[in-house]
């Protein structure tokens, strides 16, 4: 079973809903990413996206615009964070990481080359903003082969009939946009978004992970009881912007962490609001 | 006289997916903006099939933009370069003062037919914001144009206009400052407000169905152009000559010749301070291909797969992509990209304005450059059109800061 697979089914067998962070890989620095990855699991992650800078990231509102430019500075490359994965998995065996990034990275790199390192390296899964289903021919074996999961956006304005063709290409789990926008923007309406998941579990096997706009602890724990995993990203991203490249980072990034686990485990122990 | 549009042959060539073109094109963008595409794209197949929308389109084109647009024979031009007879399309005398505005009119009416009551647009150089801002102002729909923020400082006039047609002109500070970043800021844009919000792109390029959508509503420009050089030569012309940024006037100018085999094709390209500085934006001529706002096409980036950034005299060419049309007529042969640096352009611009009375945007500039070796080159009895995609008064400002004038 993959590592992302069994995350969910330990999750599951505890009661709990997953919590998983993004951060931008390589800011404030690759080098730190790998402290910021423990301090994460440290504090409650269950499952760890980390973001691959890019130059365009067009789905991303501005705080994970400014973490890509700030990891840029900084020199991070696709190679730098499969070394960042490399360093983590010395450690944590256990936790999945997820790469999250664009199509024109992989491009580049040529996909099966970039698969085959981040494999490799100990990345579970790939979710590639940019390309859908329908585009990711070249991706799909390669990924296949070298049981890298894919992993694929459904939103609140996709099709009834797309949601199964999406539901069936994808693995690990589905990243159920919870809003129309970009990362980081607006409130969550947790009612509307537990309907989008019950349409997405009577597709899917998959379980389902709800991001875009937790913006917090109270947003984290109103999706905690509707969904088998919340994402947190923009909040946690600004955090790291504004601390900078300090010493104290990782534990103010593992403390973020806590919060937010203890939000979401309060809101489903009461078997949910 | 009628308006000649229509007639695009959109059937996509067997084993060829919809929206490509070879491996370019495509739909690469996040889930969310798959929903409107697809209605984007229903909603138009919906209309070429409409009468009525061809007629509205036609009317509009003949009566607000001022079409058809004449064909020039430029003879001071052409005797000066002792070569072949030099035929100017003149886009520039289309309303706006550039051929951005065939498309604008075109998706404006679209949008409206979809209901949709706001309007949003990338700009570069400002040509495309302004004929936006224009059809917005026409047809009352609300309007919000981004533009990078260096964009906003070296077009100021441009801004102004766009602003006096009622748009809202928005500086985007994120990236490099120009037109790509504005590109990123109006997908962010459509992405929130799908739901009421027409996205008009300026070029061929973006997710299908934009590249087939600019090119059919462009190609307009090639189809009088071919009515108009066979009234006057009696014969197609040898070379058609457009300079290409996203690529939507040298597109527009194209198509309707490509089935011409005789009929040579060069796009010109930014070559900025030359191949060799780096300082360029010629993604055909010196990139490769990758995948940018939500298409495969040529690209400058870096080994890595990072958007660098580009440069150009001319904010209009001033873009690390280009429509991925234009990047199979590149591999299949069928067009060649030639580059003309910042310099030529302007020695050009100088040259077609002494002596034929016409002051062409500094994009346009590039293609007059390259038609000018062109010309001697291919010798007399032979006919080349140039696509004269735009004015130039909004560049005076930049051609006279070359020659340290400040205005």
């Amino acid at each position: 079973m993959s590592r992302i697979a069994e995350c969910f089914r330990g999750c599951r067998a505890s009661g709990r809903t997953a919590l998983i962070p993004y951060i931008t890989g390589g800011d404030p620095t690759p080098e730190r990413t790998v402290e910021l990855m423990h301090a994460l699991v440290a504090g409650g992650a269950d499952l760890i996206e980390v973001g691959v800078p890019f130059s365009d990231p067009m789905a991303d509102g501005p705080v994970i615009q400014a973490a890509c430019s700030r990891a840029l500075a900084a020199g991070t490359t696709p190679q730098s964070l499969f070394e960042v994965v490399r360093r983590f998995r010395q450690d944590d065996d256990r936790t999945p990481v997820v790469f999250m990034g664009y199509a024109n990275i992989l491009e580049a790199a040529g996909y099966q080359a970039f698969v085959e390192q981040a494999a490799a390296a100990g990345v579970d899964g790939l979710l590639t903003v940019d390309l859908p289903p329908e585009e990711a021919d070249e991706l799909s074996p390669v990924a296949a082969e070298r049981g890298i999961d894919l992993i694929y956006l459904v939103a609140p304005n996709t099709s009834a009939q797309r949601l199964e063709r999406v539901c069936t290409a994808g693995g690990g789990f589905i990243y159920a946009v919870a809003l129309k926008g970009v990362t980081g923007a607006a409130n969550l309406d947790a009612q509307q978004v537990a309907a989008q998941v019950t349409a997405i579990r009577c597709k899917a096997e998959l379980p389902v992970a709800v991001g875009f706009g937790v913006r917090d602890a109270q947003s984290a724990a109103a999706l905690a009881p509707v969904a088998d995993g919340v994402i947190v990203g923009s909040a946690l991203v600004r955090m790291i912007g504004e601390c900078g490249d300090t010493p104290d980072l990782p534990a103010r990034l593992e403390d973020a962490a806590r919060a937010l686990r203890r939000a979401m485990d309060e809101a489903t122990a009461g078997g949910g609001t | 006289m009628a308006i000649e549009t229509a007639e695009p042959g959109n059937a996509p060539a067997e084993g060829q997916r919809v929206g490509r073109f070879g491996p370019y094109g495509g739909r690469f963008v996040s889930e969310t903006l798959i929903g409107p595409l697809e209605e984007l794209e229903q909603a138009y197949a919906a209309a070429r099939q409409d009468p009525g929308f061809q007629e509205e389109l036609d009317r509009e084109l003949r009566d607000f933009v001022g079409r058809p647009t004449p064909l020039y024979l430029a003879e001071r031009m052409t005797r000066r370069l002792g070569g072949a007879r030099v035929y100017l399309k003149r886009e520039d005398l289309a309303h706006t003062g550039a051929h951005k505005v065939n498309n604008t009119v075109g998706q404006a009416v679209l949008a409206a037919r979809m209901g949709k009551t706001r309007i949003i647009a990338e700009t570069g150089a400002g040509q495309h914001g302004v004929a936006t801002a224009t059809v917005a102002a026409r047809m009352g729909l609300e309007c919000v144009i981004y533009m990078g923020a260096d964009d906003v400082e070296r077009q100021a006039a441009n801004v102004y206009r766009m602003r006096l047609l009622g748009a809202e002109v928005r500086a985007v500070e994120a990236g490099t400052r120009t037109l790509k970043d504005a590109m990123n800021e109006a997908m962010r844009d459509w992405v929130a407000n799908v739901d009421d919000t027409f996205y008009i792109i300026g070029t061929v390029a973006g997710p299908h169905p934009y590249p087939t959508l600019v090119r059919d509503l462009q190609r307009v420009i090639g189809v009088e152009t071919r009515r108009q050089v066979l009234e006057v030569e009696g014969r197609l012309p040898d070379a058609v000559v457009a300079c290409v940024g996203g690529g939507s006037n040298a597109l527009g100018i194209f198509h309707p010749f490509i089935d011409d085999a005789d009929v040579q094709l060069f796009g010109v390209e930014a070559g900025g301070e030359g191949l060799a500085s780096g300082r360029h934006a010629a993604p055909l001529s010196a990139g490769r291909p990758g995948i940018l706002h939500g298409a495969r096409s040529y690209l400058m980036e870096s080994d890595e797969g990072q958007i660098i950034g580009t440069h150009s005299v001319s904010a209009g060419l001033d873009y690390p992509g280009v429509g991925p049309e234009h990047a199979w007529l590149k591999d299949s042969g069928r067009a060649e990209y030639r580059v003309v640096t910042d310099a030529e352009a302007i020695a050009a611009f100088h040259r077609l304005s002494r002596t034929e009375g016409i002051l062409p945007a500094l994009e346009t500039s590039h293609a007059i450059a390259f038609a000018e070796q062109l010309a001697p080159e291919l010798g007399p009895d032979r006919v080349i059109v140039v696509n004269l995609s735009g004015r130039g008064d909004k560049d005076i400002a930049t051609v006279a800061a070359q020659e340290g004038i400040e205005l």
